[in-house]
């Protein structure tokens, strides 16, 4: 299995542990991956504020590199994900909107022809890799760990750009891979709604609002741990903790793991190697429970 | 087809009120919507339960509540299409609203926000000698965002309006950019200089996340969210520049066309404004924290490859633009 790698910039940048550990676990799957060093930003919703075409553009322009290499993209970011499908959504269902599209394109000698398939990872093992192939190297199953599913809005709205009509799995492909890591799911009603991300320097009371909401519910249903497939959920969530625990005044200490991080532990994969120490939460709790359930 | 409605019951007679779940079984016709089921039981089975509804053609707005934990109307949901698993559809009352009783909630909030949007044209400068002629082509683009029933779907499941209720919200903002984009509104241009202003202001147009629960809950494709995104773009255009959001989406665009890619390291003071010292020291303890665990981006910001490409494209569709 081969993609082209989408990794975004916040997994390099903000979370600087997130693209090291889904490089190390997809070399484990092996899935191999093919960078894009010429991908601009999705525009991450923002650049759209200002000029959607614009940043449809951007999109098709890293769309045709694929078609050019013949290869999907892989992304391991809910934001990228959702930007990317919205994208590719107006132009593949608008012929006349994708010429305009590409006659921006052909400046550089590019042309997008329509047949771009971005995919997170996420989506990738459910429907591509398929994740029966991935129980036979699940060595440390995540038995007795609570884990609670936060997805990213992007990954789950517009339904239509996403296309959950003909993929409904992916409604609950979150809680399925949990399962399949052999952790217990922890259910609740934050796991589709904002991190709060999006508004952290224009209304920052809100923001961390939203973080404590849901760190909070989790911590009272008894989680061990959030796992998120983005890593701005996981930069509002795990970075803005400490202050949205002050704002709520009371203590929650939820680590937050990246869903690569959550199926390199379930592998075996040493906690230090997918760059636990530098969560902001202390994860170590969570690694030793991790260490007596496999005793 | 045989169907178990579980709903979220609210007895607001006793003391102290009750809220608790009750299930009913119910038959419906293969075509049953869940307004049919939820009008069976309070005709057939049991006479307390409190809804709204009227029309049962999606046009009144009257039956928005949450279907499965997600806001729709129930005379434009089909029983068939909502059943889980277990063959149960979870019905509870619309969010944010207060509960009135069962499934009737309370739409003051929902009014009090459109009318502080002041939802009627307002033009500036001489009337116009007879009747104002728009084109239809000025008026085409506000038919999406006309066709908002007030159901408050929007609203129910607006992720910001959970944690502050003093957002304006979907609905209201989606009404103010009805008037700022009607060319009959505002200046001689059309231009809404005064709505935008105050749109501007805190617990406006900047406070959405989008998050597109709304663009999802509308069961009229008016998309609220897109709205907000048009009006923060009439606003910047306008020349109201001087917020976190104008300075953030500006900074963005800007690492973008520098570099391809976003400079994370840089967004944050431009957007609160580089010699804004008080909001830069908020910021510090996270900064802080973040450097020691190794989580600060990188200082030396890499480019992509081919990035004047990139800037070509901006320098073709941004600049020319402004």
């Amino acid at each position: 299995m081969k993609y082209a790698f989408y990794p975004g910039c916040v997994s390099r940048g903000g979370c600087p542990e997130l693209y090291p550990a889904a490089k190390l676990i997809c070399q484990r799957l092996g899935i191999e991956l093919q960078e894009m060093p010429g991908a601009s930003c999705t525009g991450a919703g923002v650049l759209q504020e200002k000029n959607r075409f614009l940043g449809d553009v951007l999109n098709a322009r890293t769309f045709a590199m694929s078609e050019a290499l013949g290869l999907p993209i892989m992304t391991i970011c809910s934001t990228c994900q959702g930007v990317m499908s919205q994208a590719n959504f107006r132009m593949v269902n608008d012929a006349e909107y994708l010429a305009q599209v590409n006659k921006e394109l052909a400046e550089e000698g590019l042309e997008y022809k329509g047949t771009a398939v971005p995919k997170h990872l996420l989506w990738i093992l459910l429907e591509d890799y398929g994740l029966d192939n991935l129980t036979p190297l699940i060595t440390r199953p995540l038995a007795g760990v609570r884990l609670a599913p936060f997805y990213g809005c992007y990954i789950v709205r517009p339904t239509d750009a996403l296309d959950f009509e003909n993929n409904p799995e992916r409604a609950s492909s979150l809680e399925r891979l949990i399962e399949i890591l052999g952790a217990t799911v922890v259910d609740f009603s934050g796991k589709t709604r904002c991190c709060g991300f999006p508004i952290l320097t224009i209304n920052e009371k809100n923001s961390v609002a939203m973080v404590a909401k849901h760190t909070s519910e989790v911590k009272d249903l008894g989680a061990d741990a959030m796992v998120t497939p983005c890593p701005l959920c996981h930069l509002n969530l795990d970075q803005f903790q400490p202050k949205a625990s002050a704002q709520a005044q009371r203590p929650i200490d939820m680590p937050i793991l990246h869903m690569p991080q959550a199926i390199g532990l379930a592998m075996g994969v040493r906690p230090e190697d997918l760059g636990l120490q530098r969560h902001i939460i202390n994860t170590r709790p969570l690694v030793t429970k991790l260490g007596a359930a496999a005793h | 087809m045989d169907v178990t409605i579980r709903v979220k019951r609210y007895d607001p007679e006793v003391d102290p009120p009750l809220s608790y779940w009750q299930d009913y079984a119910v038959t419906l016709e293969e075509s049953g919507t869940v307004l049919d089921a939820l009008i069976k039981i309070r005709e057939d089975m049991d006479g307390s339960l409190s809804l709204r509804c009227s029309c049962r053609s999606a046009i009144c707005g009257s039956c928005a509540m949450r279907i499965n934990g997600h806001a729709a109307l129930a005379c434009k949901t089909q029983a068939r299409a909502a059943v889980g698993e277990d063959n149960t559809i979870v019905i509870e009352p619309a969010g944010v609203m207060p509960v009135v009783k069962d499934l009737v909630v309370d739409f003051d909030m929902f009014w009090s926000k459109i009318m502080e949007v002041e939802p009627y044209l307002q033009p500036e400068g001489p009337e116009p000698e007879a009747e104002y002629i728009a084109s239809a082509e000025s008026m085409l683009h506000l038919s999406g965002v006309t066709a908002c029933i007030m159901c408050g779907a929007c609203v129910s499941d607006c992720t910001v309006l959970e944690v502050d209720p003093t957002f304006l919200g979907p609905a209201a903002l989606a009404k103010a950019y009805r008037f700022t984009a009607d060319p009959r509104d505002g200046d001689a241009e059309g231009r809404s200089v005064e709505r935008l202003k105050a749109l501007n202001e805190p617990t406006g147009m900047w406070d959405c996340t989008r998050c597109y629960e709304c663009v999802q809950a509308c069961p009229k494709g008016v998309a609220p969210m897109d709205r907000i995104m048009a009006l923060r773009d009439q606003a910047i255009s306008v020349g109201l520049t001087n917020t976190n959001g104008a300075r953030h989406a500006e900074a963005f665009s800007d690492s973008v066309e520098h570099s391809g890619r976003l400079d994370e390291l840089r967004l944050v003071p431009k957007t609160v404004g580089m010699t804004n010292l008080p909001a830069l020291l908020n910021m510090a303890p996270e900064a802080l924290r973040a450097l020691t665990h190794g989580k600060l981006p990188p200082f030396t910001h890499e480019k992509i490859e081919g990035v004047n490409h990139v800037r070509d494209i901006f320098r073709r569709l941004e600049d020319n633009e402004e």
